[in-house]
């Protein structure tokens, strides 16, 4: 027993990670330290330079190829196109969270725990500057979503999982206004989120029963080779897939999308719909393609029944919304079905298609976030449809922007939700999974009808008395709308060398 | 100068030109409009000069120009026109001009909408418009065939008439499923037809596809063109978006826009999927011919203008899908010959049914009566423009209907005898309307507006005289057009029946063919 050695660890690959945790511990340390008044300002700029220094060290690895840390960690090409796909969307949405001049103190509350509705509360969400916090808890999420995509085995996996669930469940809670409802929506992710944690717990449990290893490699080996009850192996795929399809939001386990992404501060609501999508799919990319693609033709189609569903309850169910941010809320599980489509490719094809998608669709969902933050009036967030009629007249070129994302969401051509749908589907197609393309189109059609309905409101409604305004941006949301903006027009018109980089990157190490 | 790259030049210069006009401030609405008026003449002077530079003897794509887009998925720019192509880039490069003259004043005297931005939109619908025909690349066709909604919708909803919200998005979700059932087909094609985009290499390897899903792609492709034609029973899009676009705007629509359709059937259902289109032509002639009846019969009862107008359009598309699916050659020339007079005497027609309701300030026809005693002239114009439309003799629909209709009669009989009876409808209607707004006794309402007292203006004659001489231009001697369109039809023609054992199957064997 006394040779235990210690694993072989290769820094350089794990370095993104560790910058991010590291700055991180060290933003606490600001939080304790630091007087208030700097606070903001040092937060910021450690968590930018964070992002930046681990996003350099993701491009530094850009074609290793190993596993690591005992055969927990994998940095293969998947690992490193996700990394830098979460810390770009990561930078962006970092620019939303840290605006603080289109309301003053910003779009977080400084004491979360005060009773709402109290006379302290009232004060708090009056002046007093909001919480610098976030900024920590965010890099804990983003190093956790990097761990996520990397992760080799399940242990690590979930252990990832809990890494970046826990600052989301607290970010959740802490918008400066609609507090209740903001901390509604925490508490129901948070409950969700254990149990669905706790289902990828006892599935990741049932397949070491049935493996013997909780390895990636080693699951892979014992489906080709099945030495012990396959019921292990089905109930463990199904539960963790159950964790899995949870935090990607894919129907039915979907129903927490609408009030989270409502009730959370909307910069968060942001980081939720772009970076978790990319952590969720990239999980489930490398769980399917690695481990149980011996046994593709059991789930594919399970999942592709989960993926039609998750199609058309994201459309219909987004027809009938009232709220901007509810309808952001189905599209975005709309999305995820479209995504899954590209996942269920099984292919090359499907696995650069979905990273290709995970980035287009990111950067456009940012942009539409964005852009909620800023129609505002004296409660807020204006965020019910009918205060938006008109605004075309008031603002037109927020209109006009709000309008391009949203006939990008639509997959207008020229528009880098075109290329990227059209990617997912191709591979699909190729896949042999015509069948969910004939859904996915079906589910187009409908989901164009709302956000149809959006862009008459915008343009060819008379503007109402309570039409809010359309606040002047802050430096940062500016750049972040402009960045999400470019992007989605560039990858819709040059969408080649992203395309590209997918390709080259398709190929998990096992 | 066949190396001069025409297409794309053409494609590009009205986007830039919408650009142009797009950033002027509305304060100066009269520069606007000189600059977008001049610059759609620039775009026709150019397409005159590709005309000339057209081989009738040459290639069937000329002008052939590549350059690389998307090289993963083989996605190239590329153009190319034959002949068919090569006409309707020509009509559309007349008719903006035109409607940009004739939409001079629509915008006028009214402080919420912004003349610079009406004709951006315009310039940049021909930009779609030229590029959805100019392409040769089934991606890049795509791209144009959907983008192409956009200026339009904006056009119909912010600019149009009373019900113009709702014919907006109808217009729009209507051709977006279509477009999107198209998008299932392209990607189908791609997988099955070799990964790649480009129209003449897919030409060579979609005789490996199998028959089934040769069918499935061909009705992928073709309910998308159906929709956009519109064919019946995908027409109902039509007579509201026609009815509440401003009368310029819906020149275009149902002028240009909509031919994309038969073009579309023309260029891609029948060479990509020959034996798909013999399969499925019974069922489109059938479609066709119901067209022709049904839409006339709801022309006759219309009261308002603009969807009289539109429903007659929906007939003559019932003309032009069996003059198609005929598979003769007779029949495809009379067809594409038909997309061109269609859109000059249907064109024509909505123009001067817009002089009439800007003047009167209402499109329906029993707000007229007896117009003629006030405005003789443009009542004249207005008849003429009846006349080319229920195709006279002398006139050039004449003759584009009078080949599609002995193409068709020489294989199908009872549809050729069928569609005849369309022609005594396209009297009725066209007199009867013709009758009710400007002959008889003079509605006394009318007398009480002072615009339509105003007889025709220089502006609305310079609109009008161009499309009138090409009517009756292309009624007596239509060769120079026919010429251009002769060889793509024949090559198309022969494309359908390459498959076919016998290369006679199809033209003097239809029946059993079937």
């Amino acid at each position: 027993m006394g040779d235990l050695k210690l694993p072989a660890i290769d820094y350089g690959a794990l370095a993104p990670m560790l910058i991010l945790f590291g700055v991180a511990c060290l933003g606490i340390l600001v939080e304790a330290l630091a007087p208030k008044k700097s606070r903001q300002a040092v937060q910021l700029t450690l968590s930018f330079l964070a992002i930046i220094a681990s996003f350099v060290a993701v491009v530094v690895q850009h074609s290793t190829r190993k596993i690591t840390i005992g055969g927990a960690v994998a940095v293969d090409g998947p690992t490193v196109f996700l990394q830098g796909a979460i810390l770009a969307l990561g930078a962006v949405s970092l620019m939303l969270i840290g605006e603080r001049t289109i309301e003053k103190g910003g779009a977080f509350v400084s004491q979360a725990a005060i009773t709402v509705g109290s006379q302290k509360d009232l004060r708090q969400a009056g002046d007093q500057p909001g919480a610098t916090e976030v900024y920590p808890l965010t890099l804990f999420a983003l190093g956790g979503m990097l761990l996520f995509v990397s992760a080799n085995d399940l242990l690590t996996m979930f252990v990832a999982l809990e890494v970046f669930s826990l600052p989301l469940y607290l970010l959740c809670a802490l918008a400066r206004r609609r507090r209740l409802l903001s901390q509604e929506a925490a508490l129901k992710y948070f409950l969700l989120g254990s149990y669905a944690s706790a289902f990828f717990l006892f599935g990741a449990a049932l397949i070491y029963g049935f493996a013997g290893g909780i390895s990636f490699g080693a699951v892979h080996d014992a489906v080709a080779n099945p030495q012990r009850s396959e019921v292990l192996l089905y109930a463990g795929l199904a539960l963790v897939a159950i964790g899995l399809l949870f935090k990607a939001a894919l129907a039915p386990f979907h129903v927490w999308t609408p009030d989270v992404y409502q009730g959370a501060p909307t910069p968060i609501t942001a980081l939720m719909a772009a970076c978790t999508k990319v952590a969720a799919f990239g999980a489930l990319l490398r769980v399917l393609y690695v481990s149980f693609e011996g046994v593709r033709w059991d789930f594919q189609p399970v999942l592709g029944v989960i993926a039609v569903l998750t199609m058309l309850v994201g459309a219909v169910l987004a027809v009938t919304q009232t709220d901007m941010k509810r309808l952001l809320a189905y599209s975005s599980v709309a999305n995820a079905g479209y995504l899954l489509v590209g996942v269920l490719a099984l292919n090359e094809e499907g696995l650069s298609s979905t990273m290709f998608y995970l980035v287009a669709y990111g950067f456009s969902v940012l942009a539409a976030f964005g852009i909620v933050t800023l129609v505002r009036d004296a409660d807020g967030e204006a965020t019910h449809l009918s205060r938006w009629a008109g605004l075309g007249r008031k603002s037109p070129l927020f209109a006009g922007t709000f309008t391009f994302i949203l006939l990008a969401f639509a997959g207008i051509p020229l528009t880098s939700g075109f290329t990227a749908k059209f990617a997912v589907f191709g591979a699909a197609v190729e896949g042999g999974q015509t069948w969910l393309v004939i859904f996915g189109v079906i589910s187009s059609m409908l989901l164009a009808f709302p956000y149809l309905r959006v862009v008459v409101l915008l343009w060819l409604s008379e503007p109402g008395e309570s039409t809010p305004t359309v606040s002047i941006p802050g430096f940062m949301t500016a750049a972040a709308l402009t960045i999400g903006v470019i992007a989605t027009f560039a990858l819709g018109v040059v969408p080649a060398p992203l395309i590209d980089l997918t390709r080259d990157a398709a190929q998990f190490v096992r | 100068m066949s190396d001069f790259p025409f297409l794309s030049i053409l494609t590009l210069l009205p986007l830039v030109g919408a650009v142009v006009v797009g950033v002027i401030p509305r304060r100066k609405a009269e520069l606007a409009k000189t600059i977008a008026l001049i610059w759609s003449l620039v775009v026709l002077v150019l397409s005159i000069f590709m005309w000339v530079a057209f081989k009738i003897d040459g290639d069937r794509f000329q002008f052939h120009e590549s350059y690389q887009w998307i090289p993963s998925w083989d996605a190239r720019f590329t153009f190319a026109a034959d002949g068919i192509a090569l006409v309707m880039l020509m009509l559309i490069a007349v008719l903006t001009p035109v409607v940009i003259l004739a939409s001079w004043h629509d915008v006028d005297g009214d402080g919420k909408r912004s003349a610079p931005v009406y004709f951006a939109l315009l310039l940049a619908f021909e930009f779609t418009m030229i590029g959805v025909f100019a392409a040769a690349d089934i991606f890049l066709f795509y791209v144009f065939f959907e983008v192409m909604l956009i200026p339009m919708y904006f056009i119909i909803g912010s600019f149009g008439g009373a019900r113009r919200q709702y014919a907006a998005v109808k217009f729009f979700l209507y051709s977006l499923v279509g477009g999107l059932f198209m998008l299932a087909a392209v990607i189908g094609l791609w997988v099955v037809g070799g990964h790649t985009f480009d129209f003449s290499k897919l030409l060579q390897s979609v005789g490996e596809i199998d028959q089934n899903t040769s069918r499935w792609l061909f009705l992928g492709f073709f309910v998308a063109f159906a929709i956009k034609a519109p064919f019946f029973p995908f027409h109902t899009w039509l007579p509201d978006a026609g009815g509440a676009a401003p009368a310029g705007a819906a020149a275009l629509l149902v002028g240009v826009m909509d031919k994309v359709g038969t073009f579309g059937i023309l260029r891609y259902c029948l060479p990509l999927f020959p034996e798909a289109s013999r399969w499925f032509a019974p069922a489109a002639l059938v479609l066709a011919v119901i067209g022709i009846i049904y839409a006339a019969l709801l022309a006759v009862g219309q009261n308002d203008l603009k969807r009289l107008v539109s429903y007659t359009s929906i007939a003559h598309f019932g003309f032009i899908g069996i003059g198609i699916f005929a598979f003769t050659t007779q029949g495809g020339t009379g067809s594409v010959l038909y997309m061109v007079n269609h859109g000059l005497a249907t064109g024509l027609l909505f123009i001067v049914v817009g002089m009439f309701v800007a003047r009167r300030g209402s499109s329906l026809v029993s707000d007229f009566g007896g117009a003629g005693k006030l405005v003789p002239v443009l009542a004249g114009v207005l008849f003429f423009a009846g006349l080319a439309s229920l195709a006279l003799p002398g006139t050039a629909p004449f003759i584009s209907e009078f080949l599609v209709l002995i193409g068709t009669f020489t294989v199908h009989k009872v549809y050729a005898v069928i569609a005849t009876v369309g022609i005594i409808l396209a009297a009725a209607y066209v007199l009867w309307m013709v009758q009710r707004t400007t002959q008889g006794t003079l509605n006394p309402a009318l007398e009480e507006v002072p615009a339509m007292r105003k007889d025709i203006t220089l502006r609305e004659k310079v609109v009008v005289a161009p499309l009138i001489l090409l009517l009756l231009l292309l009624g007596f001697y239509p060769k120079p057009v026919t010429d251009v369109i002769n060889p793509a039809v024949q090559a198309t023609m022969q494309d359908v029946g390459t498959t076919d054992p016998g290369p006679t199957a199809v033209t003097a064997n239809g029946r059993a063919a079937r």
